[in-house]
């Protein structure tokens, strides 16, 4: 990945930073500019999601990307965050502990890194909720 | 009064036992652990480092507190295993919390004090009406070279204060160092692992340090150990700390909430203020609390803190972010040979 793709993802990767339609309050991650139900009379406006949500579904990764920093096998899994959206993330957690339903919350982790001298990709991924 | 306005603290879940690494290099585990007093310590994760310690950590603060992380006005990391040699991990904190881009911000680097180096920062830019708010930080994952002494207790974790003068928790009444030029423990540019001056790095670095800066804040705080309702010392082991409070005055039960490093080891920057947030958790309006961390290379800062009315109110959720109690709780044990693929100590196929 390049620099600039990302440094340009940070605040969602960092802080999922996504946005909300004012007019509909429908809530976009990855963010939207333009929300797709109002149209023209959408206000959209940036929403800092609260990082917690629910498992739809799940599998488990046996043979991780080499840059990436858990070499595997790892649970990637489909969250619906509370807020209404549904995004992708690694699930922290052993592989038989992962369970369809499971509440999940965000925590800052390595996802990758650029080789040995190349830059470290930061950003969210999400652990059982004890 | 400059205090602490919030802290918090972040430990990885991972532990491994002094018995288990002794059993690879066909070393006595319960006499080293007799020896050291300490018994597991913290293993990082594969994805954390000493960056998203430190993020989890300074979240954990915010958690028990509300507070604007824009008045955040400085952001100071102090580590000996920053993930980059160069670019900032205080910059990466600041980003996940919020706080930039209004901020000023600079990694700290004094062997296990560079922690407590941070929060004297954050002392004279908050007293000095630089900023409103300082964020410092001690974090490390810390490293010690297979088989050596320090492989034992080198261990991962860190705690973060926000330093303010608005109603804060406990007051920061004074803080003093004693500092020289002492090669106790090194670690130069490039090299994986630092190296130490074993026996040397008792009497003339910690005891030397940690007793000079003790006794200069004694001294200029017109105090005696026993005006202190708890004591807090840096912990490389839990045999030191113990031996520098007997020698100064100070006695166990004084120091017995902060010595946290029997299940942790040490947490290098983060170890005297993961010892002072134990004592935070348990302390109660009025308690005074000495503090004095080490840093190899070597140099000493001591604090003088009183805790206040605010730790009970309702601006301030104590039980809202893990205690250190409850982070040490639940472990998950490993093995060498996992705990090596966590230390990156495995050399991987390029």
């Amino acid at each position: 990945m390049s620099v600039a793709r990302f440094w340009r993802k940070i605040p969602q990767r960092y802080n999922l930073i996504g946005t909300k339609c004012e007019t509909c309050g429908q809530h976009f991650f990855p963010p939207r500019t333009f929300c797709p139900d109002c149209r023209r009379t959408g206000k959209i406006v940036d929403h800092k999601f609260a990082g917690t949500g629910t498992i739809v579904t799940y599998t488990v990764i046996q043979t991780a990307p080499d840059q990436f920093a858990s070499p595997g096998p790892y649970v990637l899994a489909i969250i619906k965050l509370d807020e209404g959206p549904q995004m992708t993330s690694q699930i922290i957690c052993d592989p038989k502990d992962a369970k369809i339903g499971m509440r999940v919350r965000g925590v800052f982790r390595k996802i990758a890194t650029d080789g040995e001298s190349g830059i470290i990709h930061y950003g969210t991924k999400f652990v059982p909720v004890e | 009064m400059v205090g602490i306005i919030t802290y918090g603290v972040y430990i990885p879940r991972y532990r491994i036992k002094v018995e288990e690494i002794a059993r690879v290099w066909g070393a006595n585990g319960s006499e080293i652990s007799a020896g050291l007093g300490v018994f597991e310590k913290s293993v990082p994760d594969l994805d954390e480092d000493a960056a998203t310690i430190a993020v989890e950590a300074a979240r954990n603060a915010l958690l028990r507190r509300t507070i604007d992380p824009e008045q955040i006005g400085a952001v100071y990391v102090g580590s000996e295993s920053h993930p980059y040699a160069v670019k900032p991990t205080a910059c990466t904190v600041g980003e996940a919390i919020g706080a930039t881009p209004n901020m000023t911000a600079a990694d700290y680097e004094f062997a296990c004090k560079a922690g407590t180096a941070a929060i004297q920062t954050c002392m004279g830019l908050v007293k000095s009406n630089m900023v409103k708010y300082g964020l410092a930080i001690g974090s490390d994952v810390s490293q010690g070279a297979p088989s050596d002494a320090l492989e034992y207790t080198a261990a991962a974790g860190g705690a973060a204060y926000i330093i303010g003068n608005d109603d804060p928790i406990a007051t920061l009444n004074h803080t003093c160092s004693f500092t020289t030029d002492t090669p106790d423990f090194w670690r130069r540019e490039g090299q994986d692992y630092p190296r130490h001056g074993g026996r040397f790095t008792g009497d003339p670095g910690y005891f030397k340090h940690v007793k000079g800066a003790s006794n200069l804040m004694l001294e200029q705080m017109k105090k005696t150990p026993k005006d202190y309702t708890y004591a807090v010392f840096h912990q490389p082991n839990a045999k030191f700390p113990q031996k520098v409070a007997k020698d100064l005055g100070f006695t166990a039960d004084q120091i017995k909430p902060g010595l946290v490093v029997p299940r942790l080891g040490n947490t290098y920057s983060g170890a005297s203020p993961v010892g002072l947030a134990a004592t935070l958790d348990i302390a109660k309006p009025g308690d005074t609390i000495f503090v004095c961390s080490f840093g190899s290379g070597a140099g000493s800062d001591a604090f003088d803190i009183t805790v206040t009315d605010a730790i009970l109110s309702d601006t301030f959720r104590r039980g809202a972010a893990p205690s250190v109690e409850k982070l040490l709780q639940n472990p998950i044990y490993l093995d060498y040979a996992k705990y090596a693929k966590h230390k990156g100590k495995l050399v991987m196929q390029a």
